[in-house]
């Protein structure tokens, strides 16, 4: 057996200080250790374990700014991190942290820890770190176009299979568009009706879309496991395809991580404004359902609705799914506590992709058996398909007997077609 | 008791409070532009339509997180009350208590309606209670055990001796007046040359940082 490759101390000194900004420099120091964000945290909740708290992984990227800031590197007061810190930290930057900004919502200071920890993923990488399959997810999507094998030639195998099955029109590579779709590979390759319902529900509203084999992986497993350089090829894929086609919009399908990173970071992380607007699948069918361009029966089966963390606490985007299910979900009951402050499902920020966090995401699932019971439904409604992963899985785990949906298929089986 | 040959009240009032002072301005100026001076992000996102300006944004941010908000759900709500308490007590006990406006007045030329000592004391007595209550917690709560540093526990020691000194200044008790005063202002000399080197700095800090997630949050349409 190998010997374990040595953990890179300078590398990562070198990641967390290239990350020095006056944002995360005034998180880093006015955190007061008051383990508020404890409560906040569904890690925490189910663990109990202290070193879970929000704040203690901010330990060492503050520890590296501490250690060089002058006067304590001058006096030596303030020491470097060492191997050992990386290494005890590694679980915890990766494996019980979702960036699902919960903690900040009753943080006094108001730090933005999911972003701190999305930067320091990278101090990690830099040193040797991380789940190889997360770091795998990532190298998957530069090399063979998305992280779950879902190639262009996959991508178009799939598509003509889902547009024979289900008789749906699913354009791909037209040459002009006004709306670019994207896709998540979790849903071509777990849920594939996702895709042919967003097929459905644009051409239904009469939409001018495209799907790409250019620029078609919308999850973003570079930003996730913390490798910068990846980030920005899967971010580039879908702007060169965006621009190709002449779209205004891009749709991101029903992944939260995914629309942050497009919608939030991707102009920040190329350097420049993006050209188009970017939706969400859930904002998109808001925006064709105030133009009168969504015709709905009713959906009758007691529901309630799960906030993706990006998508609403992180995304701004709460109110347009409770828009959509305004007056279609006869029978939706909001659970508690939701919206922005809804409890994440354990899976997000790309730790559903590391096998070795499944038992902990399954004792987070329990606080969403217990929120789902609470509302005397048994129906889990979402527009994520990456949380619909952990859950199905914490299902099986768990034998939950609840059923899972998705937002775009059950709107797909109830429109009203002429 | 003489230091550098003056009365201990006169090296208190003199000296060691003014260079504290000192201290304390140029500390937190220093740290300030430290950090404000660092290279700053700039967010190229496309913020959602209708968002409010920056400046309401950061006002907005400053405000929510005086507080859990609403429909959040369960937490202990131990910390936030406290927190409250010790943070308006020693408010109204600086800036409530006649000698300390008198004082400040001498600093700052500005004066203001100050409360009966018989209330100050209250107040005094309910901070340290709850200065104590914050210090058990975070001796006994393993979360807090586990995050809590030698700052913390420093910046609990500098914060809470004022309070105790100025007690025992305003009883009369322990020792001559003069020197319980002296003792009082040099507690708080202590104090001033702590706070911006420690976590007190969160006094200034928390603007920023409020200031700056309320921007974030509120480009992105997020309302919490």
């Amino acid at each position: 057996m190998n010997a374990p490759a040595p953990i890179d101390v300078k590398a990562a000194t070198r990641a967390f200080l290239a990350q020095t900004e006056e944002h995360m420099n005034a998180y880093l120091e006015a955190c007061v250790h008051c383990g508020q964000c404890s409560e906040a945290c569904h890690f925490h909740k189910a663990s109990g374990d202290p070193r879970h708290t929000p704040a203690y992984k901010l330990f060492p990227i503050a520890k590296a700014q501490r250690a060089q800031k002058w006067p304590l590197k001058w006096l030596g007061l303030a020491p470097a991190i060492t191997e050992k810190d990386l290494a005890e930290w590694e679980e915890l930057i990766f494996d019980t942290c979702t960036m699902c900004g919960r903690c900040t919502e009753v943080c006094p200071m108001a730090i933005d820890i999911a972003s701190i920890v999305g930067q320091a993923r990278k101090a990690f990488v830099a040193a040797g770190l991380g789940p190889a399959d997360l770091l795998q997810a990532a190298e998957n999507s530069r090399d063979h176009g998305s992280p779950l094998g879902l190639t262009p030639e996959k991508l178009v195998d799939r598509v003509e299979w889902l547009a024979d099955d289900d008789e749906v029109d699913m354009p791909l590579d037209k040459e002009r568009a006004e709306v670019l779709l994207t896709v998540s590979s979790i849903e071509a390759m777990k849920y594939p009706q996702s895709l042919s319902a967003m097929a459905k529900i644009l051409n239904h509203a009469g939409v001018d879309w495209t799907f790409s084999t250019t620029g078609y992986e919308a999850t973003n497993f570079g930003y996730l496991s913390g490798k910068a350089d990846i980030a920005k090829v899967m971010i580039q894929r879908i702007l060169d395809a965006a621009e190709k086609t002449g779209a205004k919009t891009v749709v991101i399908p029903e992944c939260g991580h995914a629309y942050g990173v497009l919608r939030w970071g991707a102009a920040n992380i190329i350097g420049r404004p993006l050209p188009f607007e970017v939706l969400h699948i859930t904002e998109y069918m808001a925006k064709l359902k105030r133009a009168g361009k969504l015709k709905l029966k009713p959906y009758d089966t007691p529901m309630t609705y799960h906030d993706p963390c990006q998508i609403s606490r992180r995304g701004g985007a709460t109110e347009d799914a409770r828009y959509l299910l305004d007056g279609f979900a006869t029978h939706f009951t909001e659970m508690a506590p939701t919206g922005a402050h809804n409890w994440c499902c354990g899976g997000g920020g790309g730790v559903q992709a590391m096998s070795r966090a499944a038992p902990l995401r399954h004792k987070v699932f329990q606080i969403k058996i217990d929120q789902v019971a609470a509302t005397g439904t048994d129906t889990l409604v979402s527009a994520c398909a990456n949380c619909r992963l952990t859950f199905d899985e914490s299902k099986t785990a768990l034998h939950w007997e609840g059923k899972l949906e998705s937002i775009v298929e059950i709107i797909a089986d109830h429109l009203v077609e002429d | 008791m003489t230091v550098m040959g003056m009365s201990l009240l006169d090296f208190a009032r003199g000296p060691a409070i003014n260079t504290a002072m000192a201290v304390f301005v140029l500390g937190v100026l220093w740290r300030l532009v430290s950090l404000l001076g660092l290279p700053r992000s700039v967010d190229r996102s496309r913020p959602k339509a209708g968002v409010p300006s920056a400046p309401m944004a950061a006002l907005a941010g400053i405000w929510r997180h005086m507080g859990t908000p609403r429909g959040f759900g369960p937490m202990s709500m131990f910390q936030v009350f406290n927190g409250w308490i010790f943070h308006v007590g020693l408010a109204v006990i600086v800036f409530g208590f006649a000698q300390h406006m008198l004082f400040l007045k001498g600093l700052f030329g500005l004066s203001w309606p100050v409360l009966p000592t018989s209330v100050i004391t209250l107040a005094a007595y309910v901070t340290l209670a709850s200065l104590v209550a914050a210090l058990v917690r975070r001796m006994t709560h393993p979360v807090l055990r586990l995050l809590s540093t030698g700052n913390d526990y420093v910046s609990w020691l500098v914060t809470v001796l004022p309070v105790v000194t100025g007690l025992l200044a305003v009883s009369h008790l322990g020792a001559r007046y003069e020197t319980l005063l002296a003792l009082h202002i040099l507690s708080i000399a202590l104090l001033l040359v702590w706070f911006p080197f420690g976590k007190l700095m969160h006094a200034f800090l928390v603007f920023i940082t409020r200031a700056e997630t309320g921007m974030t949050y509120a480009r992105r349409g997020v309302k919490t």
